[in-house]
């Protein structure tokens, strides 16, 4: 690859970050470095556009003000390469995205699911990303349900799958919009589990959560979103456990009952 | 009254049943293969980003789905010539008019069987690093296809049906053959009978193949 992974500086910026629907301003002006290996946790109350922001990050929705910066470069408007700019598709391909309702496809196995990356986009022959699967796949705990069509896994195990199909493109990040959100109670600890052994390894992640301890527990970083700004932020120690604005109080407050 | 049924008068004119249903089916499957082929086109006009083709795709559509079939036959074959100022082989104006008007429906119900896919779908692939292309080759268009399956059939199954309209600008599909061989025998009964179950025997294999196909797909969901 022509662009080497430049080890200073952050490996994913976004630099006054814009985003109207309309009249509808969601985004005003939002800032985020990720460096190598940095987990950030972006927190704040529902509509305060936590979703779109990381949703732009991967051009998912174009922002309407503001850059994306992948290795330093910013992000064009094509889906290829172009000059100076990085192409969309090239984005893409090293940042992965995790949703909240999983968003497997439903026509093919967990092993296809996860497969289906490498070999449409990164051309991988089939053998080699079967091999490569059936590790992930294993990694997550799922080497029993290789065959297995999303629609008889559990909503854990579903996210599970959709985890190693992210992972499958060996991404340089990992953007995670409420994974667990759409899960039973008793299904949140094993999805939480296997990001916590990828905050481990030493994946860079943006993770959109409401599990607060865990927020504290993984990230270096944490981003209060509030009303399209971020409100504050610092170490989780700092905002969690020590927040300064009666905004983030009260929004904190609600989850110690 | 009894009336004396003798299908041994209209027998003698098998042969013109026959070519009839010969006809029968090649005006069936031709309008559908080229209805899909106009089908597909109007679809990805009607889904594009551009404004002018989706109004035309739409025009297209709106014109063949809000006038019968049989008009639009009398009007390609009896009018559209006074406009070209040329005369139309009445079996091109038959297929050029099926494929139109079966294509503004598949056109319809490929439409709608995309857009009925959760965006989800797309958006995962794209996540992915996919390209349009790939993402609705590889992801949208099998479950789409897999959904509009049971109206596409049932829009063919009409369509064979509607082809015997064809009749009415003399082309010699199986409607018309009937009413030949009625002239030659005055036999309406036996002859419109005997066109009835040619139809019946074409037409029940599918409609029991359209249900079994629609079971089997409901049982892999
Ligand atoms: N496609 C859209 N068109 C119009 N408005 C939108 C669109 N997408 C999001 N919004 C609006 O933007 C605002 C921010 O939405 P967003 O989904 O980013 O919030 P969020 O912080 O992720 O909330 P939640 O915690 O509920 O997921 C909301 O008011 C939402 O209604
Ligand atoms: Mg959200």
């Amino acid at each position: 690859m022509s662009t080497r992974p430049t080890d200073t500086g952050p490996i994913l910026q976004a630099i006054g970050i814009y985003k109207s629907y309309g009249p509808f301003e969601v985004l005003k002006g939002i800032d985020l470095q990720l460096t190598r290996g940095q987990v950030v946790a972006l927190i704040g109350p529902s509509g305060s556009g936590k979703s779109t922001f990381i949703r732009c990050l991967n051009q998912l929705e174009t922002p309407t003000g503001g850059v994306v910066r992948f290795r330093g470069r910013a992000i064009g408007s094509d889906f290829h390469d172009r000059g100076e700019t990085v192409g969309i598709g090239t984005l893409r391909r090293n940042v992965g995205m995790v949703f909240q309702h999983f968003n497997l496809f439903p026509h093919m196995t967990a092993l296809g699911n996860v497969i289906e990356g490498p070999i449409t986009v990164l051309k991988k022959p089939r053998r080699e990303a079967e091999e490569q699967a059936r590790e992930l796949l294993a990694r997550v705990g799922l080497s029993q349900k290789c065959d297995a069509y999303p629609a008889h896994l559990s909503g854990g195990q579903k996210q599970r799958v959709a985890i190693a199909r992210a992972l499958a493109m060996e991404p340089e990040v990992l953007l995670l919009d409420e994974v667990t959100s759409a899960l039973d109670p008793e299904l949140v600890g094993e999805v939480l589990g296997v990001i916590r052994g990828l905050a481990d390894a030493g994946m860079t992640m943006a993770i959109v959560t409401h599990e607060m301890a865990f927020a504290a527990d993984v990230s270096d970083r944490v981003l209060f979103f509030d009303g399209g700004v971020v409100a504050e932020q610092g170490t989780a120690a700092q905002i969690l456990g020590h927040p300064e604005s009666e905004r983030l109080r009260g929004f904190l407050a609600r989850f110690h009952q | 009254m009894t009336y004396h049924w003798d299908f041994h008068v209209v027998g003698q004119y098998l042969d013109l049943f026959l070519w009839g249903v010969v006809y029968t089916i090649l005006y069936t499957t031709g309008s559908i293969v080229i209805g899909i082929l106009l089908g597909a086109l109007t679809c990805a006009a009607r889904l594009s980003s551009w404004m002018i083709l989706r109004s035309v795709a739409r025009v297209y559509q709106e014109l063949f789905r809000c006038t019968p079939l049989l008009v639009q036959l009398l009007w390609v074959y009896y009018a559209l010539p006074l406009l070209l100022g040329m005369t139309i082989d009445n079996r091109a104006a038959a297929l050029l008019t099926l494929s139109c008007y079966v294509g503004a429906f598949y056109a319809e119900i490929f439409r709608s069987g995309i857009v009925s896919i959760d965006r989800g779908q797309r958006e995962a692939a794209l996540a992915l690093g996919m390209n349009r292309s790939q993402s609705m080759r590889r992801i949208v268009l099998p479950q789409a296809i897999k959904r509009m399956l049971p109206s596409f059939i049932n829009q063919s199954v009409i369509q064979f049906k509607n082809t015997s309209l064809v009749s009415v600008i003399s082309v010699a599909d199986l409607a018309y053959m009937a009413s030949v061989v009625n002239g030659q025998t005055y036999r309406p009964l036996e002859s419109y009978t005997v066109m009835s179950l040619f139809y019946i025997a074409m037409l029940l294999p599918l409609t029991q193949a359209a249900d079994y196909i629609e079971k089997r797909l409901q049982a892999s969901d």
